[in-house]
């Protein structure tokens, strides 16, 4: 797509910025250096994709992004307020409030259905959209009262995505979504995000090793050795449907 | 085959899971600790009753007579089966000891002056013996000397043979003949209302009247003599000089209640700990089995690797039995330091000089074969079912349970309940078994302690009817010797007195058939106002014209039912043998007792009423006045008191059963907090994931919690009622069990003791609660939610 998606401190207030985020992990000989000073903004309606091998700090840094996480050191603000200072209780209110997760195994409530996960969220998210409404926008109207167990892995996943937005966050954080799926699954749950990100704008950041996704994306930062070494700005985006592998 | 990585991974799995491993270990070890020390602690008393008696030489048959040339002894002596005969006097006394305001009961013994004794020796603590031919010198016994802070050089003033005489204690002592050092018409020891001292022979003879005879003889036997063959000689000797009954050892009154404690503490001894380990096995089992669930994945590996099942199962039969081995171990710990502690606070209690605790490996041994016999068992059921699915099933996660929307969820009430308790009803709904297993497991923690606390209950019931419904007196004077009606009479004009009553009592031998029992025949007031004769169930009781009221407990051991006619052999007086009539048989909790109505009773001796006892209700304002008086009295034999009756019933109590019944409810809230505190940790660790979900979701901490801990106090709850009727089924059946012939239990339950059960086990659910909140708090929500289902 075009210019008006690329970021510009100046005149969009930003979603999230970070800086100069490393990650330890262990002590002494065992250190892990997990990130090594990475620095990201995120532009509200952004989507973008965070494209490496494993281990090469990806899920690290969206988990320090949606506050499930906190760097050894740097800064990750906030619409401008420091996430890193937050303490746990206001971590907790920043996900419940502004973030949305998808996960590559979909980590359902077994025992309730899809539209009781959903309604999980709603229950406690500030101006939720109806759970049905949400169910809806992934394809899944039909299915309302399937327990988790009765509904396929991509039905499962999205879900778990339907439940992510069902709160209308201000960021959507998917991390390996499809990596558990076939690849005709793995584009429906796809379509899913294209269609929420289009629908609602939510800035959404996705994980994957597959370099055939970050095509969807309008930003595609690579990372390696937790930094991120190239940065990649899509001027056309491929729809879902389109990709294949 | 033994693989050495496959052990490393035993150790290490058993120091990750040690909060459970321990936990189940503390279930163990509390069924397996009280089976300990109730055993050893019974074994302890028996055995060092046994060499006490041994060791100092406790007679094997005993009489009393009224007065019997010395001579006779030898006579005695010379019986064949006899081994030794030594003869005493031995008489009551009313005691004043200074700063004590009530009249205090003596039993006064005699030493003999010229050679040292030869039977119920005496264990010195503290002084010497008195001189022989000093007549106010005494040695008092140590417990005695302790209640009033009397030593060696101390003085008590008493009243011998109706003179005021001071006696000066030359030493403190101990005798087998006083383990239970129980006073003339009491329940219980009262160790500053009753005391033993010891005399030389002379001041006794001199004090009472007895020159050249004595009153009192004890008997060794020969090893393999017949004590009834003796005894029945030794009655023809002393029949004409008023004996009333030779007697062997089992009806020795201290021994008698001794032995009588001894075998109520083993009863409950086995039957509690019994209840106790059969629920600590149980709980084991299923805690073991689902604490294994978790493993079925690595059992599916390790079968994928080419173990094969008896391979398998060897390696988790290691774990169990560790698991095992931990628990026995603190149970036999903690069983052998409680059984010692036990044993010490009885010993203080029954006056042994010393104590044997050296507890035999049986108890040891059942306790151990039951524990691993309940883990292993447990365990097994689960590897097996594990072990034989194909691996790649194995590995799977067991499928998920079909959650269903509940029937009640169509209701309005479900349509508002919010999602997360939603949740937990469906968990518990979807897991019947595991619901009902720790349902289950809640519900006997809370029986058994329900069954602890009916003791409490049936005590309190026991003394509310004997002590505060059937008797009303306050004071009961007791003669050295029947008195006539108007004699007694006069009581009533001491000061203060309201109401007096009299009792006749006529030690009696009574026979039916083959069977013979030593009873006192109890005489009383058709109509009782002061000492009521009431039946188990609270009803006072208006004694037949004619014909004996006898105890239930008397009825079976005579093998008598009503309208049969016992055979009476009055052990005084006359000596009449009659024949009377069971008129009635009424249920009591206390002794086996036998009344009759007072002039029902004078017909039969064919004399005039007379009475041996006097009980008296009394102005309370006055009663200080009265006991002055009192102590002045000649010719009395006991004072007692009510409200001192109650008092050191009370205390005893508090002393022997309640400290035993306080261990079975710690035991109880280990058992309780054991269950629950797996439960929670199993549930956590198999929930994990959507814990972590739900945190990552937004729920707070507090939320998460409720999910949990909700539905352990949902568990809980249901348990409650469970529990309390199992604790009720349960009490019953113990109850019907427990029979002594001091003492039956009544089975009472009070609403108190459900409501504290259910808040002790709430307490101890809580506790486990917090334990596992705390993790609950520290679950990582990124490496649960990275791996997958």
């Amino acid at each position: 797509m075009s210019k008006e998606n690329l970021v510009s401190t100046a005149d969009v207030e930003l979603v999230l910025q970070a800086r100069g985020l490393t990650k330890v992990y262990g002590f002494g000989e065992v250190e892990v250096h997990a990130l090594r000073g990475v620095d990201l903004d995120l532009a509200p309606g952004e989507l973008i994709v965070l494209l490496g091998a494993s281990g090469s700090g990806k899920s690290t840094l969206l988990n320090i992004l949606g506050g499930l996480d906190t760097p050894s050191s740097g800064e990750v603000r906030f619409l401008d307020k420091p996430l890193t200072s937050f303490d746990d209780a206001a971590l907790t209110r920043y996900r419940r409030e502004h973030v949305g997760f998808v996960f590559q195994f979909y980590n359902l409530i077994p025992s309730l259905t899809a539209l009781e996960n959903v309604s999980l969220v709603t229950e406690i998210a500030r101006q939720p959209m109806p759970p049905e409404e949400a169910l809806q926008l992934v394809g899944l109207g039909a299915r309302l009262h399937h327990f988790p167990a009765q509904l396929s892995g991509g039905e499962q996943q999205r879900v778990a995505i339907a439940r992510a937005i069902a709160k209308r966050p201000d960021l959507l954080l998917c991390d390996e979504p499809t990596g558990a799926l076939d690849s005709p699954t793995a584009i429906l749950v796809l379509q899913a995000i294209e269609r929420i990100h289009a629908e609602l704008r939510t800035t959404t950041a996705l994980i994957t090793h597959n370099s055939v996704i970050a095509d969807m994306a309008s930003r595609v930062l690579h990372m390696r050795d937790g930094q991120i070494d190239q940065q990649i700005r899509n001027t056309t985006r491929r729809p879902a449907k389109e990709l294949s592998w | 085959m033994v693989s050495a990585t496959l052990n490393k991974k035993l150790w290490r799995d058993l120091w990750r899971m040690r909060g459970q491993v321990l936990a189940i270990g503390l279930i163990m070890a509390s069924g397996i600790g009280v089976l300990v020390m109730g055993l050893s602690t019974v074994e302890a008393l028996d055995e060092t009753a046994r060499a006490y008696y041994q060791r100092y030489r406790f007679a094997d048959v005993f009489a009393q007579v009224k007065r019997a040339p010395k001579r006779l002894l030898s006579d005695i002596a010379a019986l064949p089966g006899v081994q030794t005969a030594e003869a005493r006097v031995v008489e009551s006394a009313i005691l004043d000891i200074e700063g004590f305001q009530e009249p205090v009961v003596g039993r006064l013994v005699s030493l003999p002056s010229t050679t040292n004794s030869r039977l119920n020796l005496l264990t010195l603590r503290s002084g010497q013996m008195p001189a022989a031919h000093r007549d106010d010198e005494v040695v008092i016994s140590e417990p005695f000397a302790r209640a009033h802070s009397l030593h060696v050089g101390g003085k008590i003033r008493a009243v011998l043979n109706g003179a005021w005489r001071e006696l000066r204690i030359v030493g403190t002592a101990l005798s087998p003949e006083y383990v239970y050092a129980i006073g003339p018409g009491a329940l219980m020891p009262d160790d500053r209302r009753f005391g033993v001292l010891w005399l030389p022979e002379l001041a006794l003879q001199a004090a009472f009247d007895l020159e050249g005879a004595f009153n009192d003889v004890s008997v060794s036997l020969l090893r393999g003599a017949r004590a009834r063959d003796v005894i029945e000689a030794m009655d023809r000797i002393l029949d004409r000089y008023g004996g009333i009954g030779a007697y062997e050892r089992a009806d020795q009154l201290s021994n008698w209640f001794l032995m009588n404690e001894i075998e109520q503490l083993r009863t409950l001894s086995r039957i509690l700990p019994t209840v106790f380990l059969a629920v600590a096995a149980f709980l084991t089992n299923i805690v073991l089995a689902r604490l294994i669930s978790l493993e079925r994945s690595e059992i599916g590996l390790l079968k994928a690797f080419g173990y094969n099942r008896r391979q398998i199962a060897w390696h988790y039969a290691k774990f169990v039995l560790a698991i095992g081995a931990l628990g026995i171990a603190l149970g036999w710990i903690a069983g052998y330091w409680l059984g010692w502690y036990e044993t010490k606070l009885y010993g203080e209690f029954y006056h042994f000089p010393f104590l044997l605790y050296r507890p035999a490996p049986t108890a040891f041994v059942i306790a151990a074969l039951v524990g691993f016999g309940a883990a292993l068992l447990g365990a097994m059921r689960t590897v097996q079912a594990a072990a034989s699915l194909p691996p790649a099933e194995a590995m799977r996660p067991p499928a998920p349970p079909m959650f269903r929307r509940l029937v009640i969820s169509r209701y309005a009430v479900a349509q508002r309940l919010e999602q997360l308790t939603r949740i937990i009803i469906r968990q518990v709904g979807r897991w019947p078994v595991r619901t009902l297993t720790t349902c289950v497991g809640i519900a006997m923690a809370v029986a058994v302690l329900i069954t602890s606390f009916q003791w409490l209950d049936a005590i309190d019931h026991m003394v509310d009817v004997y002590f505060r419904q059937a008797q009303s007196q306050d004071v009961t004077m007791t003669f050295a010797e029947p008195r006539s009606v108007e004699v007694a009479k006069s009581a009533a004009r001491l000061s203060g007195v309201r109401t007096v009553e009299p009792m006749r009592v006529v030690p009696a031998k009574l026979r039916f058939g083959s069977r013979e029992r030593r009873e006192s025949l109890q005489a009383l007031p058709m109509k009782q106002h002061l000492y009521r004769v009431y039946d188990a169930n609270g009803t006072a009781l208006t004694l037949p014209p004619d014909g004996l009221m006898i105890s239930s407990m008397l009825a079976e051991m005579l093998g008598v039912s009503r309208g049969d006619r016992i055979t009476a052999e009055i052990l005084e007086g006359r000596r009449e043998v009659l024949k009377i009539p069971v008129a009635g048989i009424f249920e009591t909790y206390i002794g086996s007792p036998a009344y009759i109505e007072e002039r029902a009773l004078a017909r039969l001796l064919r004399e005039s009423q007379t009475v041996s006892a006097m009980h008296l209700r009394v102005d309370s304002l006055q009663l200080s006045g009265l006991l002055a008086e009192l102590k002045m009295l000649p010719r009395l034999s006991a004072i007692s008191l009510r409200a001192a009756n109650i008092q050191m019933f009370d205390e005893t109590m508090a002393r022997t059963l309640i400290i035993f019944v306080s261990f079975f409810i710690v035991f109880s809230c280990v058992l309780a907090v054991g269950v629950t505190y797996n439960a929670a940790r199993i549930a956590l660790s198999e929930r994990g994931r959507e814990f972590a979900t739900l945190r990552v979701l937004g729920f707070t901490r507090a939320e998460i919690s409720y999910l949990l801990l909700g539905e352990i106090a949902l568990l809980t709850a249901m348990a409650l009622p469970l529990g309390c009727f199992a604790g009720h089924m349960l009490a019953r059946l113990i109850v019907g069990g427990f029979k002594t012939e001091l003492y039956r239990v009544p089975f009472v339950l009070e609403g108190s003791s459900y409501g504290w059960a259910m808040i002790i086990i709430i307490l101890a659910t809580a506790v486990s609660t917090v334990l596992v909140r705390r993790r609950l708090d520290r679950l990582d929500l990124i490496a649960v939610l990275k791996t997958r289902e």
